[in-house]
């Protein structure tokens, strides 16, 4: 199945709680270097879809494969798979108790077992890649949201992963803090990382991402290219959704 | 006989024998208790059914029993079982016990106050529950736990001194004997109480001085304490 550069491929994803269905059979494929946003009303699933591929949320039924691997259903090793599928969060989950090196470094030290020297320098190299260096030794509580976001954006950086996931990266943000961190995706996309966005930054989701899936009532809607989202008459209900969303806003 | 020679010729040199051995009773008490302490706490927090069983079960019986009947439990009972342990031994065993129960308390409020974006992060990066709770939860937790826990360390300071119903002669068994030798009880258990005043007043310092090297900014409320204020 690991044709033309497949490297993440979910498959007919369930998932209720209590009586909510709120996934009802998610499957797509992701290619390497893709970046794949995912749009549409709040309370469709979309947090909760991106959840069940690094399996924080046990799926009820379908699968996740991530380079021909079995992610669910892999028992102990699930945790090997998420060193390799990054997260990002909406309300960033820094660890308060350490200072924004440290924070990127623990995981590189505490579970990949790195001496903690070069793992400080790969921290620095990351901190820098998100222009967050000068802040290595700042606490969360001393960082903006934005701040605190890039060096989130870091830590899932520094474990080398196969693909982030970002759960709507930008939503705790004002619109200036937004752009920095749009920014350093955009930034991650263009130099080839694979993304699984969920986002309500429709410029961002138009000039960046090469597949928007609109998402509703836990079930991929409508999916396409933003070029055919925009043009195509069959995409009635994403159209409707983002309302007189103009494209030109995107940067 | 002088009372100045009867202080500090007969009454403070036993004094001082009795506070070391108060001391060493608290010095080997207070860190065994505190790893208790958050051994049960993650136990009964994070622990299989039957380990959160057997911890909530050992903290309510403990919190439940007086120290002192747990002492002459360990003193005067296990021997007819054939665990035969030195006044002094069952004494810290008692301690330990009393003060990880205690401290597991405080710790456990403390680990259910960390953020649970906290964990979830840390598992996101591929730390089993362990290392999370490990590197991330317990970090956090016991600096929350510092005003509990120092609480809790001043308790055993003064239950120390039930140390002396086993017969270990600590600061107050001590007193008690030359109080009753010479009969001279108010000036005798007054300057005890001055050793423990002294001793919990040290604590109190030292913690604040911990409190304040450990702050965090955004973690501890303003990280202002006593030292700050005066």
């Amino acid at each position: 199945m690991e044709n033309n550069g497949t490297i993440l491929r979910v498959e007919n994803i369930h998932k209720s709680f209590g009586d909510l269905e709120v996934l009802k059979g998610v499957t797509f494929d992701v290619t390497k270097g893709e970046t794949i946003c995912f749009i549409g009303p709040s309370g469709t699933g979309k947090s909760t879809l991106l959840r069940c591929i690094n399996l924080l949320t046990q799926p009820d039924q379908g699968s996740v494969w991530l380079g021909g691997e079995e992610v669910t259903n892999s028992g102990k090793k699930i945790n090997h798979f998420r060193q390799r599928i990054g997260m990002v969060f909406q309300n960033f989950f820094l660890f308060d108790h350490l200072t924004a090196i440290r924070n990127v470094e623990i995981a590189l030290i505490k579970v990949r077992g790195m001496n903690p020297k070069d793992a400080r320098e790969k921290a620095l190299e990351e901190l820098r890649q998100v222009g967050m260096e000068e802040w290595a030794e700042h606490y969360p509580a001393e960082l903006s949201g934005g701040q605190a976001q890039r060096v989130s954006i870091a830590r899932a950086l520094a474990m080398d992963p196969d693909v982030i996931l970002f759960d709507e990266p930008t939503s705790a943000l004002d619109p200036e803090l937004t752009r920095e961190v749009l920014e350093v995706m955009k930034k991650l996309a263009l130099a080839g990382m694979t993304m699984l966005v969920v986002t309500h930054e429709m410029g961002f989701a138009c000039s960046v991402a090469n597949r928007i899936m609109f998402m509703e009532h836990g079930e991929i809607k409508e999916q396409g290219s933003p070029e055919e989202l925009m043009s195509d008459t069959k995409f009635e209900r994403c159209k409707n959704f983002i309302g007189q969303f103009d494209q030109t806003n995107g940067d | 006989m002088d009372q100045s020679v009867f202080i500090f010729q007969i009454l403070l040199p036993v004094l001082m024998e009795g506070m070391v051995v108060t001391i060493k009773l608290i010095a080997l008490t207070a860190p065994l208790g505190l790893v208790l302490g958050i051994l049960v706490a993650v136990g009964r927090t994070y622990g299989s059914k039957p380990i959160s069983l057997l911890c909530n079960g050992a903290v309510a019986f403990i919190k439940g029993t007086p120290l002192l009947l747990m002492l002459f439990i360990l003193y005067f009972g296990l021997p007819s079982v054939g665990i035969t342990l030195s006044a002094f031994v069952a004494s810290l065993v008692g301690f330990i016990m009393c003060n990880g129960a205690y401290s597991s308390e405080y710790i456990r409020g403390a680990i259910s106050s960390v953020k649970e974006g906290q964990i979830i992060a840390a598992q996101a990066l591929g730390m089993t529950k362990m290392q999370a709770v490990r590197h991330i939860i317990l970090p956090q937790a016991l600096i929350r736990a510092i005003p509990g826990l120092s609480n809790e360390f001043i308790y055993l300071i003064k239950y120390s001194s039930l140390a002396y119903m086993l017969t270990v002669i600590e600061l107050t068994g001590a007193g008690k004997m030359v109080a009753a030798k010479y009969f001279e009880f108010t000036e005798v258990f007054m300057i005890i109480g001055m050793g423990y005043l002294l001793l919990v007043t040290i604590t109190t310092i030292a913690v604040m001085l911990i409190e304040r090297k450990v702050a965090i900014p955004g973690m501890t409320q303003s990280g202002r304490n006593m030292l700050d204020i005066l």
